[in-house]
Order: structure tokens, then sequence, then C-alpha cells
């Protein structure tokens, strides 16, 4: 823990004010991003917490509900997410071993894949607003499409249906503005992350996680098994 | 004010007794340990003060056994209070099978009582005594709760399932009502009166529609049929459209419509009850159905009687039943106070009304009386 | 004798010095001049003083809408506010006072100052972060306010379904979403504690060394972080329930509004530990100090605020026992809050404990600490009526539950608050108070808010429920409430008394040196006001905490003593004088 007397900086980026040591600094933020995480769980948490309530409650609505959802593009996307987040490790490695063109590479590739989720998602979205799916005074205007569910259950179903697949959308357009400052900075060559591979590392934390809540959304939303 | 310092709730049914003995052994686990730390403190405080000559000799900063007993102790009397609290929950949470069942509804901002052969009642709730009575409650809006402070009862009163409690009254009287979850606007006026009476008065009450069968006097009679012939949809406080105001009209001299003056004593009342359209006051038509035929002498003898004390300014209906008035204060008055009708009526009362409870929310009033009392009250 | 500024050039000399001459040297405060320095700081300093404003301003907020409550409440029929008006301002108080100044207050203005100096760093580990975290919370306390000056809020501070998302006609959406902004002002914090207190301990101050100031902010990060998102997307569901139709609560389509308890109450309970916990933290700081002895069971006292961490997750349902939550799920919450009990009834005898052989000093922080002693004996005890599921079937919701959260909020929390802030003013502005002034005023707030609350209890106890405008139905209920009232004013001079003597200080106090009250601690061996960077170098920590021996501070007192008695009557010599001129020569 004691400062090291000669550090010339050159296998390491910056060493901040507060921090004694680059081992202390590196430790902190990844320490910090990994607390921000638990928070997200907690936030993301909640709404599990409320959707399995209400499914245990509602099942079979809930289950002729779902079938609105359309599972291969759901599934299409659980591995457009499968794949960023494998380049997005491979880029937090090539950063590690600053290798730009390939961290430039994959973190392109990562946010491309972004992109697509969140296209297929509008192409969702918008199938439901068009059959009046979405939460409101006109919710089951177009009755076909509820399945012969509960009208009000329904309603439930995708109250939380878009609430929380709009909040992990959310945290994919922050992924992809926080991605793409990240590109910019290996872009430009910025020492701060040719030289230091945490901020690469702390970008690459966040998009795994973000696709860890997909993991658990897809089948909970997608795969429904049928009720007895 | 009167210096009333009233320092328990009544006892009321039968869970208060059980709830003022966990109350009260709480009340002196409280002072006790209070007293412990307090005197610890002060004790140590004092001998140990700065400069003073106490032995400080070989300090202690941990000591296990020390710990441990001032940690196992506490927990040992939790959990003793724990237990205690949580049977006598599971006492008041469950009913006993013979339990009479009545309605509960909570609305904003009143509660709509029912009683299984079909009496209802507003901010009111009647009960036996002795007999174990259970409410089933539902909310039509927000979340309420019912709170009877002098039972130790309260319960959450939620739209969309049903919330029972259960209480066995042992006195008779009146005891207030709340409502004690926030519900908006007049929350803290959305209360009244449990009227707990002997199982034979209650059953008499309740054979009888929700009347006592104590001689109601001509004033409360005439009230009654006041009410439930709507002589009050036309007949309000004020003069309007549909008919003038009878407030206060006795022994005045009213204006008829071919000008003349007339005094408006005990026949004139009764000739305009039943044969209106003889004598129509000034600015009226002949709106006002006649009701010859349609009432006996009696009637119009009660409904005179009642003119008679209409809108004099104290709690004007004469009953012939005790009243357990609550000694009542008025409080400092502003005339530019934008209350509620009721918090005036409450300030209006003077110096000694036989009870808080503003007017509109008084007595034994059959269901027909709600709506037309409501608008009589300008809600 | 208190008057005079016991001042060692280290901790435990005794030897009365003049005022410390005139610091030119340069300190947080002088450093970087202008405002823009200030508003785009990083340094945990600066942030905290930021802070203390601001807290500063919403509390008197708060306490103006206490005010017109108290007032309204001396006639069972209003005074001078309309029910619409009055709801609004109760529930104005309850969110301002909870999630603008008692969450925030003692860990963003002492845990930001202090917790970096306590444990030997330079400041937080990310400072941008906690710049962040205070123009979230202002940008939240913004919006809050703007949701009063648009017409307020009404639904209380806990905005029950489906009251609070579909029937208030009040500004709701805009208030819920400042309270959500200051949520994520509250996570940034605690991320910070968590990771500084992990990561940038100084050599040698290992966990047991640590004051238990950062223990009790550690703690508290944690329930920050693990509780706050919860009520975060609770509000965030209410805001979306109002605004875009969005069910989730609404019985009406099958929604369950007692669900919105369960969320709610999952935070908010955790958060009367994000309320205490730090209090705790200061008031173990105070008697260590005041007493000059260690604390009594250093052990038990930082695992008993884990404990009380832990545990205060799994007893939310307790705010619920009539709520239609089954009676089974009611039992566990009683038991397990009982059991939460037990770790604070543990740190209050060990408290008392500290206070045996030791060497006391009623400075006024010491005054707060001791009130704080006594008021929140009462109000966790009166917790266990609440705790009782029997009793707080009659006790929920009334005058008693009010009495016992103003006991452990106020005659708690904002005790050691104001402790804190007279202990630490010294070191944070480099000024001294009057010290006359201030003992006073711990004594003004003790019996005004003792006559202020605990006319509560009973009226609560006799059946007031709270949250009532008029109580025209029970006017019974008057006297305890104008007693109350009486009591609030008394307690309103005792929170405005510090602004006054605490401003003059900062224009004509006399400057403090470097450890007025001759305490142990890091942060009282460098300078007052502290330079911008904290350590000329980090230290390297040997000793343990609360390094204090009641014997050699008991012959120091007596020394002192008796170099005091020696000044005022020159030319006299006893023998206690003796020894004092043979320490005086001594030098140390």
């Amino acid at each position: 823990m004691a400062a090291i007397a000669h550090d010339t900086h050159e296998d390491h980026g910056a060493l901040h004010h507060q921090f004694e040591n680059i081992e202390q600094q590196n430790d902190s933020y990844i320490v910090g991003m990994w607390t921000f995480l638990v928070t997200e769980v907690m936030f993301f948490g909640a709404l599990f917490l409320i959707y399995t309530l209400y499914r245990s409650m509602y099942q079979m609505d809930w289950y002729l509900a779902h079938e609105e959802l359309d599972v291969k593009l759901g599934a299409f996307n659980t591995i457009v997410l499968l794949i960023s987040s494998f380049t997005v490790a491979v880029a937090v490695r090539s950063a590690q071993r600053k290798e730009r063109g390939l961290v430039l590479a994959n973190i392109g590739i990562t946010i491309a894949c972004a992109f697509i989720f969140l296209i297929v998602k509008a192409f969702e979205y918008s199938a439901k607003f068009e059959h009046h799916l979405y939460p409101g005074p006109t919710f089951g205007a177009v009755p076909e499409h509820l399945n012969g569910a509960n009208a009000n259950y329904a309603q439930l179903f995708y109250g939380l249906y878009f609430g929380m697949t709009g909040l992990h959308a959310l945290h994919i357009i922050v992924g992809i503005i926080v991605l793409s400052a990240l590109f910019n900075l290996w872009w430009r060559k910025c020492d701060s992350v040719m030289k230091d591979y945490i901020p690469t590392e702390l970008v690459g934390l966040y998009w795994h996680f973000v696709d860890l809540v997909w993991i658990f959304l897809f089948p909970l939303m997608y795969l429904m098994p049928k009720p007895h | 004010m009167p210096f009333n310092f009233p320092l328990q709730p009544p006892r009321a049914s039968s869970f208060a007794d059980q709830h003022d003995a966990l109350f009260y052994t709480l009340c002196i686990l409280t002072l006790l340990f209070t007293t412990i730390v307090g005197f610890g403190v002060i004790f140590f405080t004092i001998k140990y003060r700065k400069g003073s000559p106490a032995d400080r000799s070989r300090p202690i900063y941990e000591d296990l056994r020390l710990e441990l007993s001032w940690t196992i102790i506490p927990l040992i009397l939790g959990l003793f209070i724990f237990y205690w609290g949580a049977s006598l929950f599971v006492t008041m949470r469950v009913p006993p099978k013979d339990a009479q069942e009545i309605y509960v509804i909570g609305k904003q901002w009143m509660w709509h009582v029912q009683h299984p052969n079909g009496v209802r009642e507003n901010n009111t709730l009647h009960v036996p005594v002795g007999k174990p009575v259970k409410l089933i409650m539902i909310s039509q809006d927000v979340i309420h709760a019912f709170y009877i402070p002098a039972f130790r009862v309260q319960m959450h009163v939620v739209p969309g399932r049903y919330t029972t409690l259960w209480f066995n009254a042992t006195q008779p009287g009146k005891y207030h009502l709340f409502c004690s979850m926030y519900c908006g606007t007049q929350h803290s006026e959305m209360g009244g009166t449990v009227v707990a009476m002997p199982a034979k008065e209650y059953a008499e009450w309740i054979a009888n529609g929700g009347q006592s069968t104590t001689p109601m006097t001509m004033e409360q009679s005439g009230q009654k049929l006041f009410t439930s012939l709507a002589c009050n949809n036309c007949h309000g406080a004020k003069d309007t459209v549909k008919g003038p105001s009878l407030y206060s009209i006795y022994n005045t001299r009213r204006r008829m419509s071919n000008g003349e003056l007339v005094l408006a004593d005990d026949a004139y009342l009764r000739e305009s009850i039943l044969r209106p359209h003889n004598q129509l006051s000034a600015g009226y038509g002949q709106e006002m159905p006649e009701y010859q035929g349609q009432l006996t002498e009696e009637d119009v003898i009660k409904l005179v009687a009642y003119m008679k004390v209409l809108g004099l300014p104290t709690a004007a209906v004469p009953t012939s039943g005790t009243d357990r008035g609550s000694a009542v204060t008025t409080g400092a008055r502003n005339s530019m106070t934008p209350l509620s009708s009721n918090a005036i009526q409450f300030q209006q009362q003077g110096e000694n009304p036989t009870d808080a409870t503003p007017t509109s929310r008084k007595g034994n009033l059959s269901v027909n009386a709600i709506a037309a009392q409501q608008e009589a009250a300008g809600q | 004798m208190s008057a005079i500024p016991v001042d060692p050039t280290s901790a435990g000399n005794g030897v009365i010095s003049q005022p410390a001459p005139a610091a030119s040297e340069t300190n947080y405060i002088n450093e970087f001049g202008g405002l823009k320095s200030w508003l785009l700081t990083g340094d945990h300093k600066r942030i905290a003083i930021l802070y203390l404003i601001s807290v500063t301003f919403f509390f008197f907020l708060g306490s103006v809408a206490a005010a017109m409550i108290r007032w309204e409440l001396t006639a069972p029929a209003g005074v001078v506010l309309e029910s619409d008006t009055y709801n609004k301002v109760f529930s104005s108080h309850g969110v301002i006072m909870v999630f603008t100044f008692l969450v925030v207050a003692i860990p963003s203005v002492f845990g930001n100052f202090f917790l970096p100096i306590m444990i030997g760093a330079r400041d937080m580990a990310f400072p941008r972060l906690n710049l962040l975290s205070w123009y979230l919370y202002m940008a939240g306390g913004i919006l809050i306010l703007a949701g009063m000056i648009n017409g307020g809020v009404d639904g209380g501070w806990t905005f029950y379904t489906p009251y609070s998302s579909m029937y208030s006609n009040s500004n709701v959406t805009l208030v819920l979403t400042g309270v959500f902004i200051i949520g994520f002002s509250s996570i940034t914090t605690g991320i910070n504690f968590i990771v500084t207190t992990h990561k940038m301990r100084a050599p040698g101050m290992t966990w047991f060394r640590l004051p238990l100031f950062v223990w009790a902010h550690y703690a508290t990060a944690v329930v920050i972080i693990l509780g706050t998102p919860v009520v975060a997307i609770t509000l965030l569901l209410v805001v979306f329930e109002r605004a875009f139709k969005l069910p989730i609560f609404n019985p009406e389509l099958g929604g369950d509004p007692v669900l919105f308890q369960h969320l709610f109450w999952f935070y908010s309970h955790p958060a009367v530990y994000i309320m205490i916990l730090p209090a705790f933290g200061i008031i173990s700081e105070l008697i260590a100090n005041f007493a000059r002895k260690r604390v009594f069971g250093y052990h038990f006292i930082a695992f008993s605020t884990l404990a009380i961490a832990g545990l205060g997750f799994l007893v939310w349902g307790h705010h619920m026992f009539i709520s239609s939550q089954s009676m089974y799920q009611g039992i566990v919450f009683s038991l397990i809050s009982f059991l939460v009990a037990v770790p604070s009834a543990i740190k209050v005898f060990n408290w008392t404990a500290t206070l045996y052989k030791a060497n006391i000093r009623l400075q006024s922080p010491m005054l707060y600490a001791l009130g704080f002693i006594g008021l929140f004996t009462v109000g966790g005890l009166t917790g266990l009526f609440l705790g009782s599921m029997g009793t707080d079937v009659h006790l929920t919701a009334t005058y008693f539950v009010v009495a016992h959260f103003h006991y452990v909020m106020v005659g708690g929390t904002m005790t050691a608050f104001l402790g804190g802030l007279h202990y630490w003013w010294p070191k944070m502005t480099g000024r001294l108070y009057a010290e006359g002034l201030a003992k006073a005023n711990a004594i003004i707030v003790f019996l005004g808010f003792n006559l202020t609350f605990f006319p509560q209890f009973i009226v609560g106890w006799l059946g007031m429920p709270r949250r009532y405008h008029y109580y025209y139905l029970a006017p019974e209920y008057q006297v305890y409430n104008i007693m109350s009232t009486l009591g609030s004013g008394f307690l309103g001079i005792g929170f405005l008394l510090p602004a006054f003597y605490l401003s003059k200080s900062l224009m004509n106090g006399r400057k403090a040196s470097a450890n007025p009250w001759g305490a142990h601690g890091l942060e009282w061996e460098i300078p007052s006001p502290p330079p911008s960077t904290n350590f000329l170098q980090i230290p390297i920590v040997l000793d343990e905490v609360y390094d204090f021996d009641p014997v050699t501070e008991y012959e120091q007192d007596r020394a002192q003593q008796a170099i005091e008695h020696a000044h005022e009557h020159p030319g006299m010599m006893d023998s206690h004088d003796e020894t004092a001129s043979k320490l005086e020569e001594g030098g140390h």
C-alpha cells in the first residue's frame, strides 16, 4: 500500500491525486463499479419482484397475453446481446494488451449490436402500439391480440413488459453513449484509455450487466410455460 | 377552556383490558430502562466529572459478561413482549364463529355501515354490548382505516379486497370513530360515533329499522318526517327558487302573494302543509304538492313541532335519550376562516353544546335522510 | 473553565495556550477563490460545506411547515388554514425533512468532511462523483420546491397508493421525480463511502482502529446502496401510473395497492437506519472525546452497527401490521423487530458504561450527546410499543407514532447533528463559537423538545390519529396539542440560536487551533481549517483509536486547574501550584 518510489507512468495511466498508487486507484474504480452494479441489481430487482408476484397471481391470463410476443425476435435479440458481450470482453482484453485496433473493432461491433437490438425492439414496440397493447385508456381496443386474456390482467402484463424492457432499453441507450465516448477516446489515442485499461474495463462491466438483465428478461417474458 | 387531562381512552371492549395490560407493562419497562440509563448517565457524569477526586484506576474498556448480560436480558424481555403482543394480535385477528357481521364501506369522505337486516347508517355504528361483532370492510376508492380507540381496534379498509376486524363491546356508550389512513381533503372529518347499546336495546333498534323504541320527541318525529317526505329538497337553509326557507319561521310575519302580511302560527303552518295553494308565499307559485289526504293530523302536528325549532342556533333537536357529551372547548376563531361547514358548525355551537359533533352528522337518522342532510349542511 | 480552550500541541498535553495566532496558512477555504472554484470543486471538504448550506436551507423550510402545523393544531377546528392546505403542509414537512434533511445531513456534511481525514486519506475515492451527488441533491431539492410552489403535494411523505397514483390532484409527479433524483444523490454518496473506506485507509489503519464514526458511515453506505434503488423504482412507478396510466397498483385492474407499501417500506425502514446510524457514529466520537476515555465495548458497537444495518432490511412489515398482510407475515416482522432493537440497546449501555471512571467535560457537544442518550432511549423504547403487534393495532397511525419517530429523529438524529456541528465547527471553520450560549442552547433544545413531543404520546394513546387537520370530533385532545405547540416554540428557538451564534463566530469568533478540545483522531492533528490535501504526508497509524488514559487525563486536569488557580491568584502558591508549575516548565 505504500507508494512505490519510482513510478514512471509508462505502463499505466495518470495517477489521480487522491490515490497513493496505481493499484489503489485501479482497485477503487473496480470496486466502485461493482458497487454501482449492486444498486442496479436492486433497481431492476424490485421490478422482477413485482413481475413475479403478478405472474403468480394471474398465470393463465399472462400466459395468454404473452403469446403476442414474438419469440423469434426475442431470441434474435438475445443472441445479438450475447455477441455484444463477447466483443466487449475482447475489447477489454485488447485494452489490457494495448491493441488499439482490436479495441476499436470490438467496441464498434458492440455498438452495432446495441443498435440492432434497439431496432428490433422498436419493431416489437410499434407492433404493440398498433394493436393497442400499451397501458392506457385505449388498451385492448383490438381484442384479438389479447388472445383471450382478461383485459385488466393483460394490461398489468403489458405495463410491466414496457416498464422492464423500457428501462432495459434505456440502459442500452446509455450504454451506446458511453461506448461511443470510449470509442472516441480510443480513436483519438487519448492517454486516459491508451495507457489505462480501467475505463474500458468499467464500461465492459456495465455492458455485461445490461446483457445479464436481458438474459433474465427474455425467458421470463417470452418463454412462459403454459400453466396447468 | 376547561382543564381536562384525560390520560387514557375509555375501555369499552374485551380487548381493552388485554391491550392495556400489555401497554402498561411496556410503559413500566420504558420507565425502568429510561431510569436506569438516565440514572447511570447522571450519576457517572457527576461522580466522574472532570477533575473530581474519584478512583479512575484500572478502567474497563471491554467486559464480555457485561455485554452478554445487557444483550441477553433485553433480548429475553423483548421476546416476551413479542410473544405477548403476537398472541394478542392473533386473538384480535381471528373472530369467533358466531360473531355478528356488519358491513362497512369506506369512501371519500364518509363511512357507510350496513347491518345484515338492511338497516343502514352513515358515520355511525350501532353495536350490541356483550356480543362479538365482526366488521367486513371494503373501500370504494382509496385506502382508509377504521379506528375505534375505545375498543382498541384499527384496520385498513382497502379497495379491491375485504378486510375484517372484530370486537366485543363491553360498555354501553358513545365512542369515537375515526378514519386513520390519510385519504384526502376531509380525512380528519371522516369520523363519527360508535354507539354500544345493551343487547336488548340493540335488538329493538335493529328490528325497528334503526330507530330506538324509546319514544321520540315530537320534534324528532317531525324531523324524521320532514326528511322522509323530502321537504328539505325544496325548503333549505336559504330561500331558493324551489321554495322559501322555513328556518326560524314560527311566529314571524310573512308576505303572501296577494300582498297580505300573515302571522306564521300553528294554523298557518298546518294550512301550508295540507293546502299550500290556498295561501302562497310572495314570489312562489303552485310548485309545492298538496299533502291533504296524505298525512294524518298526528303527522302534521309533528311537522309543525319540528318547524318551530328548525334553524335555531344551538343544537336544536331535543332528544329524549341521554347524551354522553364530552367536554367541549371552543377554539380561537377568525370569522374569515374558510372552514368546512362541519367545522363552522362546531365553532358556532357556543359554550355548552350537548356534544361536539356538528349537527349535520348527528342522530339516528334513517337512510333517506342522508342525502338531504348533506344538502342542508351545504356540502 | 471551559471557556479557555485547552490547546495542546499534541493530544494529551493539558497546557493552556493563548489563542493561536492568526493563521495565514492556506486552507481548503482560502486556497482557491471564486464561486466557480466552489461550484466545480472536487474537495470533499468544500462539498461538505456546500451540503451544509443546502441542508440548513431545507431544514428551515421544513421547520416553517412544522410551525404551521403546530399553530393550526391549537384549535380543534383549525385556525387559519383550509384542509387542503394543511394536508399539503404536513406532507411537505415530511418530504422535506425525510428526503432533503434526515437522510442527507450527517453523512453528506460530516461524513463527506471527515471520513477521508479520519482514515488518513487525501480525499474520497471519487471526487467528481461526490460533486455530482451534491448537484443531484440540488436538482432534486429544486424539483421538490417547484412542487411546493406549484401548489404543493399531499398524501403524506409515504405516498400510499391508490391515493397518490390515482386520486390526488396535487403535484405528486413533480415531487416524486425530485425525490427520485435525490435518491441517486444518496446512492453516489454511498458508493463513495464504501470504496473509500475499503481502499483508502492509511497504512496501519486497520478496521478495528477506525473511529466508530467511520464504521457507522460504512454501514450506512451499505444500507443506502441496497435500499435506495428499490424506493427509487417504486416512486417512479407511481409517477408512471399517474403520468402514463401504467397500471401497477390499481386495484380496479387487478393491481395490488398494498404491494406499494411493501416496496416503499423495504427502503423506508432501512432509511431510518440511514438516518440514525451516522448519528450513532457522532455520539461515539463525542462520548469518547469528552469523557476522555475509549468507548466501552468498541467491538460490540462496531458489530452492532453492522447488525442493525443487516437486520434493518428484514423488518419493514412492522409498518403494515393492519394493512391486510397476513398475520403470519406480521409475526415474522414483529419478531425480527425485537431482535433489531437489541443492538441499539447495546450501544446505549456501552456509551453509558464509557462514562464510568471517565473524566467528563460538560462542554456543549457533550451536552448534546448526553441529551441524545436520554431522548434516543425513550424513542427506541417507545418503538417497542409499535413493534408489538397487539399494541400496534391501537397505536399505529396515531400521534403515538409521530411522537416515537420524532424522539428518534429529532431527539436522536437532529441532536447528534447539532452535537457534531458544535464539535467540528472549530475544525471546519477555524473559529470558536460562544460556548456559554451553546450550552444554554443544548438545554433549550432538550427541554423544548420534550414539551413538544411528550404530550403527543399521550394524545396518540388516547386515539388522536395523525395527519388530522381537524379534531373537533374529539376536542378533548386540545390541551395536549396546545402543550405541544408551546414546546415547539422553545424548540424553534433552540434551532434558530445556533444559526446566529455560529454565523457570528465566522465573523468575529476567536481563531481555533488544531485541537481546541484536546480530542483524539486524525482530524485533530491537522490545522483548523484543514489544508486542501488534508495531510502533508499520509500518516502511518500506530496508535489505537480513542487512546486516552483516564488516570493521566485526571492528573492533567488537576494540573490545569492549578495553573488557572495560580493565574487567577498570582502570588498564592499551594501544593497543586508547585506540581503545576513543574509541568509547565516541563513543557509537555
